[in-house]
């Protein structure tokens, strides 16, 4: 028996490009939308779009038939807050496909200067239930962007429960933890330590005394401290179970990674995708995709499933 | 309640980690305590409560004019939601006053099956704006627990602008994180932090280098390696501009901390917004007041976000453990004023000989050496071994129940 069609919807491929130049190469990899933003709004971003950089990746994009979402998802204050609404307005003349959102503040704007464009929920770790997400979609959103810690089972159940588009990250680094305050500063000054860049670039990692082989990448930048997990999420092998499972996103992060590593994750997803899509009876995969990602695999860290095996205990 | 500048007075809410704790929290002097129950609650190793147990410190709680909230403020998973309505209905019936929650999911069940609870929206949600605050206002919240960044300006902002009730951390430990934004132990031991499995990883010590494999930290000694650790907050030394800020409920961390603990922070706290709305020009920060908080205090205190942004001097680099000052003996049951004799329940060893101090909601009593003590039936022992022993003792003056006896170190 073949089975030439999937009645699931094929999943988009999203990238987070850190510049224009790495925009086009993702989207001509095969990206069907792309994250971007700037730092004042957006979280953790890979690189900085301020607003004639994002009107400009905005339409390379679209000539290529790649939709563009604006991150705005910082945890804010009050001053952060208000200036959102003339943020968004001018975010708005360039007509998103979607607001990548974390903070109510968000939605509060956007109703007061009566800005319409669909909101995705990004709540980082927070976004566990489908109920939460139910909640959000009544307030505009038609996305959530699932926390890095639920299970392939809690995917399923969530995408079975509630009508809204699911976002998974499938492939990069997730953020396992996030402090306003500097404590990489923090730390080096008491010590009377040289300071020096505590920025991405630097390239400093934590390791915890009892776990040695796992290198936690750590940066600080105006949202204060992160610490991203040791190894890489790679989902290639269960790209047949995501899209069964009716995943509507599968995001590459590529954050702490070259464009070059980015782009091949987002050519073997797009491929993979692509390919079981087209044909699920009789779906193989190309050991090349993962050989190709490997190949340019920082050798300090693992490929894994993440948590889309695990059972937690609380 | 209006004090004399036409301040509200704020309420004092107190963590109670059991039935016991409870009683001494409101005993001591809290307005309203929280507390845990067996589901939803982010201290899954507390000693939570059981809905019968709620249903009695409710009743307790009357009696002193208290409230009593429960904290449900898990991030839920699918398989947590079942049963969410029936709980919930179950605290409204028990007499709770309020839910502490941050999840949305846990939000909407409440405001349909149990609309008789106030819903408080946790500072897991990290909540430092004004417009998330309205938000909230807008979705029917009463009160809202803001995130331990805010600023006393960032405060003074939200209340200006928003009409609801504001609650904020004054005293305890503190998650260096964003509440909710740290998973180090789902990532290192499987248990989910957003669930009550938190392992404190952020205490853990970490050697830290940059690429290429260079220490950037200091690696060899234990305690100068780099860690993640929060000095606790202590906001004692400024009632007054936490009150001027207009925070409608100052809240204490800490419902694993002991009755001994929970006890001295709220008397300091209570004493110390009692003094200034009896009388504004007249205040003073009183000595007394941080001496019992330091009786209590098991780390070093700051002022966390309240003044500026924690820097250099604001976490722990040092051995955490700092010398106590004293041990939390035993609490009073019972005093004969004809025979001068107490009894006493042993919480930690005492013997005849060391020195002991009698601690009530008006303060010290007095200190005392410890005389001949015997047990409940009247035998003379040498020493108070056993926890929850019952001991019979003379005191030098009057004592009463639930007095504190703590035991001095030398």
């Amino acid at each position: 028996m073949i089975t030439t069609r999937n009645d699931r919807k094929k999943p988009e491929i999203l990238a987070t490009p850190r510049s224009l130049d790495e925009l086009r190469r993702l989207v001509g990899a095969g990206a069907d939308a792309v994250a971007i933003g700037e730092h004042r709004f957006g979280l953790r971003l890979a690189g900085e779009f301020p607003m004639p950089a994002f009107r400009e990746a905005a339409g390379l994009a679209r000539e290529s038939g790649a939709r563009v979402y604006a991150v705005v998802n910082r945890i804010m204050d009050n001053e952060l807050a208000a200036e959102l609404p003339d943020y968004l307005h001018e975010l708005g003349k360039i007509k998103p496909d979607a607001i990548v959102f974390g903070d109510p503040a968000v939605v509060m704007a956007m109703r007061q200067i009566g800005l319409d464009i669909p909101l995705h929920w990004n709540g980082e770790m927070t976004v566990t239930n489908h109920a939460a997400a139910r909640f959000w979609g009544g307030k505009g959103a038609v996305r959530a962007v699932l926390a890095r810690e639920m299970n392939l089972e809690q995917i399923i159940a969530f995408r079975q429960s509630v009508g809204l588009e699911v976002e998974v990250q499938v492939h990069g680094a997730t953020v396992i933890y996030h402090s306003r305050r500097r404590l990489v500063e923090s730390y080096l000054q008491h010590h009377g330590l040289e300071r020096g860049d505590t920025g991405p670039s630097r390239g400093l990692y934590a390791v915890e005394q009892e776990r040695p082989d796992l290198f936690h990448p750590v940066f600080e930048d105006a949202d204060g401290t992160h610490i991203m997990s040791a190894d890489d999420i790679c989902l290639l092998d269960l790209v047949p179970d995501l899209v069964d499972a009716g995943v509507d996103s599968f995001r590459i992060e590529g954050l702490l990674k070259t464009p070059e590593y980015n782009e091949t994750a987002v050519r073997a997803y797009r491929a993979a995708v692509d390919r079981y899509h087209a044909s699920p009876g009789d779906y193989q995969p190309d050991p090349e995709w993962l050989a190709s990602i490997r190949r340019l695999q920082d050798p300090h860290r693992e490929l894994s499933y993440g948590f889309m095996f695990k059972e937690q205990i609380y | 309640m209006k004090g004399a500048v036409g301040m509200n007075k704020p309420e004092l809410l107190a963590p109670a980690g059991s039935l016991e704790k409870l009683k001494y929290a409101l005993h001591y002097g809290a307005d309203a305590v929280y507390i845990g129950g067996r589901q939803y609650g982010l201290r899954s190793n507390a000693d939570n409560f059981s809905v019968d147990e709620m249903r009695e410190g409710v009743r307790i709680a009357e009696t002193y004019g208290a409230k009593v909230y429960v904290t449900t403020n898990i991030f839920a998973h699918e398989e947590d939601l079942d049963g969410i309505a029936d709980y919930l209905r179950q605290l409204e019936d028990a007499g709770i006053a309020a839910i502490i929650t941050a999840d949305p999911a846990l939000i909407e069940v409440a405001r349909r099956e149990a609309p008789r609870l106030e819903v408080h929206l946790s500072t897991q949600q990290s909540t430092l704006n004004w417009l998330a605050v309205q938000f909230w206002k807008e979705e029917g919240l009463p009160r809202v627990v803001l995130a331990r960044e805010a600023s006393l300006a960032d405060i003074r902002f939200i209340k200006d602008k928003v009409d609801i009730e504001i609650e904020t951390f004054i005293h305890g430990a503190m998650c260096s994180s964003y509440s909710g934004r740290c998973v180090l132990s789902n990532h290192f031991t499987g248990r989910d932090s957003n669930r009550g499995g938190c392992v404190q990883s952020c205490r853990w010590r970490y050697d830290l280098y940059e690429r290429g494999g260079r220490a950037v930290g200091i690696l060899e000694r234990e305690e100068d390696k780099f860690t993640l650790g929060a000095k606790d907050l202590g906001m004692i030394e400024h009632i007054p501009e936490l009150v001027a800020a207009g925070i409608d409920s100052f809240k204490i961390e800490g419902r694993m901390r002991s009755l001994h603990y929970v006890a001295s922070v709220v008397y300091a706290y209570r004493k110390a917004i009692d003094a200034w709305f009896a009388d504004p020009g007249g205040y003073e920060l009183r000595g007394e007041w941080i001496g019992e908080l330091l009786k209590a205090a098991n780390r070093p205190l700051n002022t966390g976000f309240y003044f500026r942004e924690p820097g250099a001097d604001d976490h722990i680099y040092e051995p955490e453990d700092k010398p106590m000052l004293v041990d939390f003996a035993g609490v009073v049951l019972e005093y004969d004023e004809s025979t001068g004799e107490a009894l006493i329940e042993q919480r930690n060893h005492f013997k005849p000989g060391q020195t002991v101090e009698f601690f009530s909601p008006d303060g010290v009593r007095f200190r005392m050496t410890v005389p001949e003590l015997a047990d409940e039936s009247g035998r003379k022992i040498d020493a108070a071994r056993h926890p929850l022993q019952k001991i019979r003792m003379r005191t030098e003056s009057p004592v009463k129940p639930m007095d504190i006896m703590r035991k001095w170190l030398a």
